[in-house]
């Protein structure tokens, strides 16, 4: 009944509006106007209306910025962030003033070249000269901004050097959680494949390589030392997501079937930014931002950022792979995997190709 | 009088007039009306997410009377929330601002502007509204089907959208996306063919490319750019079938899902994001260029004025349909791609600056000094300038790899595009259906209901959009249900609330712009034959639709389309039909 009800009501709305529209056209015609035609008055009114949209619209982004200017990423955590800031800031005020200038230009000719049926407009077909003018400012303009970019975007890109003192960090991505893995005190991750992953050993870590020994795993919460590089390995298990350290300036999508890479060096310590930010509670965080599935919006991990000797202490008490591998109770799996190496020397061979 | 006028002059069925018709203006009606209903849809689905977006949590009866078990108690489902996403996205892009757009100001201004009597192929363009149709069918459909329709985001990057396992929508739904979207760029190149062959074969006596009008240069690159990248769109979608369904490896590699290693081994889905993106960036000027040439033909009428700097407007467009194949590794910058090409990515893609800057400039040079009629399309047009400035320089932040490592993906993103090519083109395609009108339907539409759906529309848009920036900068990441399993997103709630009061009433006020086309279309004033007393073809045919367009012969042309206020003539407007007078120049062929 309501719904029968809705519909007569709308039916009937329509009708009203429409006859409505009718009468307006037949009282222009009887003026003898046209409905569509624009008369001087509408087209001073629309030509007012241009600067008072320009106030509002000017009006309306200063007052975001100053409404929620602060809910801007806090200064950046990380070294290569201070130049990433550093290019946003210098690109924000190139980019700014032209905002402004032009639509100023847009909306003042707007107001001021309206419709006067005593007047011809300008013709004024072209002028290289000026064509020249603004083809070539922008260029010159955009190539700075294009090799500070590159500049920049190279420093960051650059994955640290070997033999530079540093933490090897794997972070794993699966729907829809993390698991983090230090390289231990080799520097090297042991193999890993998924067609291993069996029980406790999630991440499907070869435990015949030696290098697997000393991994450690990690879910839940990171650690990283202030003021040390951090390489940073990514990996999927099932499809793209993306590890998001915005405080970090810092991306990388993780994509199954292979590894890809980010470094950088964290520059504040948690405590710091909480001060920082002025909030007790505020956590460094890593959160997917690959659309990856139905909790996408919840997949993230807290990272703690500390001094050498707390995250030393902390890293301490992480159980080894081989370690929670002996004491984990699927432990009869292990040798069935190893078998099934054995029997398949195609998976062996494809636990490399990643390399 | 040929035979082929005689041909056409006996009385044609029903079928055949309105459903199976030939006739390009037909067909551009045909386009208009699907397109415009698939935009409502479109349009309507992000209204229901915003309701979640906006008041997160919150039970609405409006979703579950729409939505039924997607919104259980009146909250949206996460998984159909991504779903909603994913086809709000294909819709708008493709079915509105591709087909909707090129397909009914190609197909109804192309032969006119040109003076043809129709496509080169009436058949082939018949074909490719019917396979839209289909694919747009199809596409509607899927949201019907078990599991949902496809719900991977519109870019449907693999493995998400390989594995049902992953995500429901992966499944039957993921199927019908991809069946829909081969109709579609079958359609697409059916029809991108013909506009190209017309541009080139079919031009009247006289109509020299250096006179066509700028809406024409636009139709014919735009045909170009989705003839070179649709094809790499479907090859792309072809290997994504045989993934899905013949378990080849060309996307996918090493994957361990729902407790089970699947046997995919060797394939990389960064090939699939190298073959999307090549139609993707394209994408976004096959849906942009013809929005810019529909306004710089309005701009030019309605401001009285020759479109300043006529060449240098086809030199950009040029520029810009070029760069746009050899920026696309710009959305790829974090995908794990060698970083030195997203340096050469940052370079090629900030060069698209230049020839954008350009346009800007000389939309504004056309305006200096005009007599501007404000008419609604007028407006439309100035709003788009707005648009494509506004997201136009927030590109520039993007384009730089450096700066991209922070907002990739984020809503800086969102806001972005949906200014610089959602609101651009919706606005050009407003803008060309306010002009159009009289082309279209033969009748007038109304003026001041065009300015309240104008005023309304862009200030919301503003209000929806300009705010998305500010979450971006706060890192919120796009495509997420909510945010509050983030502590740090708190403040922000507040900022998707407003978006989504704007987004709701933006939607109201197309009500007003539906009404008016309704109303208009069946009892609108009588157009006159020249309403905007402008200089270009389509306004020396009749009113009334005929068949082959001009009763008599097709009209010569004499010079270019932007003889406005030349000086020494009586009127404000020369038409192109009108000879040159002895000693005349003709504007667009001399420098
Ligand atoms: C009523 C006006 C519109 C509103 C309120 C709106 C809102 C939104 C929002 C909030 C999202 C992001 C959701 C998310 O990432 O979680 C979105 C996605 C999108 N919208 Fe719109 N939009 C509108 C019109 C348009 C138009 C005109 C276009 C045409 C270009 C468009 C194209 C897209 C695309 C391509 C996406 C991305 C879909 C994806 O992430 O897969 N939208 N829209
Ligand atoms: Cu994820
Ligand atoms: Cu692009």
């Amino acid at each position: 009944m309501t719904k029968f009800l809705i519909i007569v009501t709308g039916i009937l709305g329509l009708a009203v509006v429409f006859q409505i529209l009718r009468t307006f056209q037949l009282a222009a015609k009887l003026r003898g106007k046209n409905d569509w035609e624009v008369t001087d008055h509408e087209n001073k009114t629309q030509a007012l209306m241009m600067p008072i949209f320009m106030v509002f619209f000017f009006g309306f982004v200063i007052w975001q910025i100053m409404r929620w200017g602060h809910l801007a990423l806090p200064e950046a955590a990380s070294v290569h962030g201070e130049q990433t800031d550093m290019l946003l800031s210098v690109t924000w005020w190139i980019i700014t003033p032209v905002f402004f200038i032009t639509h100023i230009l847009l909306f003042y000719f707007c107001y001021k070249f309206v419709y006067n049926k005593d007047r011809r407009a300008d013709f004024y077909p072209h002028n290289n000269k000026l064509e020249m003018l603004w083809t070539i400012v922008p260029t010159i303009v955009l190539t700075c901004l294009i090799i500070y970019g590159l500049v920049t975007w190279n420093k960051t890109m650059t994955p640290i050097a070997e033999d530079t003192d540093h933490v090897l960090i794997e972070l794993y991505g699966k729907q829809f959680d993390w698991t983090a893995r230090y390289a231990g005190e080799d520097m090297r991750f042991g193999d890993a494949n998924i067609r291993r992953i069996a029980g406790a050993n999630v991440l499907g870590i070869d435990s015949a390589d030696v290098n697997a020994a000393d991994d450690k795993i990690v879910k839940g919460e990171f650690h990283l030392p202030v003021d040390k590089p951090v390489q940073f390995v990514f990996r999927s298990q099932d499809v793209i997501h993306s590890a998001y350290m915005p405080h970090f300036r810092a991306q990388m999508n993780c994509v199954p079937g292979m590894k890809t890479q980010f470094n950088f060096v964290p520059k504040y310590t948690t405590e710091e930014m909480r001060q920082k930010v002025g909030n007790p509670e505020f956590d460094y965080l890593v959160l997917c931002n690959k659309i990856c599935g139905a909790a996408h919006y919840n997949m993230q991990i807290k990272i703690v950022v500390e001094s050498q000797e707390d995250y030393d202490k902390w890293l301490a008490e992480q159980a080894t792979f081989i370690a929670s591998n002996e004491e984990a109770p699927v432990q009869p799996e292990k040798p069935e995997v190893v078998e099934a190496e054995a029997a398949a020397p195609a998976i062996e061979n494809d636990s490399t190709k990643t390399e | 009088m040929s035979a082929h006028a005689e041909h056409h002059h006996h009385e044609e069925d029903f079928l055949f007039k309105y459903v199976f018709s030939q006739d390009h203006k037909m067909i551009a009606k045909q386009f208009l009306v699907t397109g415009f209903t698939m935009g409502f849809i479109g349009m309507l689905m992000s209204t229901f997410f915003r309701l979640q977006l906006g008041w997160p949590g919150k039970s609405f009866t409006v979703l579950e009377t729409f939505l039924g078990d997607w919104a259980p108690n009146g909250v949206l489902d996460p998984d159909k929330y991504l779903a909603l996403v994913t086809i709000h996205g294909t819709i708008m892009v493709f079915f509105l601002l591709t087909a909707g757009l090129s397909g009914t100001f190609s197909n109804l201004l192309i032969p006119l502007q040109i003076g043809a009597r129709d496509m080169a192929s009436g058949f082939l363009n018949m074909l490719s509204y019917w396979f839209f149709l289909t694919s747009s069918i199809i596409m509607l459909y899927s949201l019907g089907v078990e599991g949902g329709p496809a719900s991977g985001g519109w870019t449907i990057y693999p493995p998400l959208s390989a594995l049902p396992q992953a995500i429901p929508g992966s499944g039957t739904g993921m199927t019908l996306w991809l069946v829909s979207m081969s109709l579609f760029i079958v359609s697409s190149l059916l029809g991108g063919l013909n506009y190209i062959v017309t541009i080139i074969n079919l031009r009247t006596k006289g109509m020299k490319m250096t006179r066509m009008p700028l809406t024409i240069w636009a139709f014919f690159l735009t045909a170009i750019l989705g003839v070179l990248s649709f094809p790499v769109l479907f090859s792309a979608a072809l290997l994504l079938v045989f993934d899905r369904s013949f378990h080849t490896s060309f996307y996918l590699s090493d994957i361990y899902i729902a407790g089970e290693a699947l046997g995919y081994d060797g394939g990389s889905p960064i090939l699939f994001e190298h073959l999307f993106w090549f139609l993707g960036h394209p994408e976004v000027y096959i849906v942009l260029l013809p929005a810019l040439g529909l306004s710089s033909e309005i701009i030019s009428v309605n401001a009285r004025k020759p479109i300043f700097g006529y060449r240098a407007m086809i030199g950009s467009m040029m520029a810009i349909g070029f760069i746009s194949f050899i920026v696309w590794g710009h959305h790829m910058f974090m995908s794990g791609m060698n970083p030195f090409l997203g340096a050469v990515f940052t370079f090629t893609t900030l060069l698209v600056a230049i020839p954008s800057a350009v346009k800007v400039f000389n939309y504004l040079t056309t305006l200096f000094k005009g007599n501007l009629v404000f008419t609604p399309q007028m407006l439309f047009a100035v709003g788009l300038v707005s648009t494509f400035i506004s997201g136009g320089l927030t590109g520039i932040i993007l384009g730089d790899a450096a700066l991209d490592i922070n907002i990739h993906d984020t809503y800086f993103v969102v806001g972005h595009f949906h200014i610089v090519m959602g609101l651009s083109a919706i606005f050009g395609m407003f803008a060309g259906v306010y002009h159009w009108f009289p082309k279209l339907f033969t009748r007038m539409m109304n003026n001041k209901l065009g300015y309240a759906h104008f005023w309304i529309t862009i200030v919301c848009a503003y209000g929806v959009f300009l705010p998305m920036h500010f979450m971006g900068f706060a890192g919120m990441p796009r495509r997420y249900y909510e945010y509050s399993n983030f502590p740090i997103f708190d403040g922000t709630l507040e900022i998707g609330t407003i978006i989504s009061v704007f987004a709701i009433i933006a939607a109201l006020g197309q009500v007003i712009f539906l009404i008016n086309f309704v109303y208009s279309a069946i009892w609108g004033t009588k157009a006159p034959k020249n309403p905007w007393h402008s200089n270009t073809l389509e306004w020396t045919t009749p009113v009334e639709h005929i068949h082959g367009n001009w009763p008599g012969e097709i009209p010569e042309v004499h010079r270019w389309p932007y003889d406005y206020s030349k000086p020494g003539k009586e009127l404000d407007y020369v038409p192109q039909t009108v000879p040159l007078e002895e000693g005349e120049l003709d504007e667009g062929n001399h420098h």
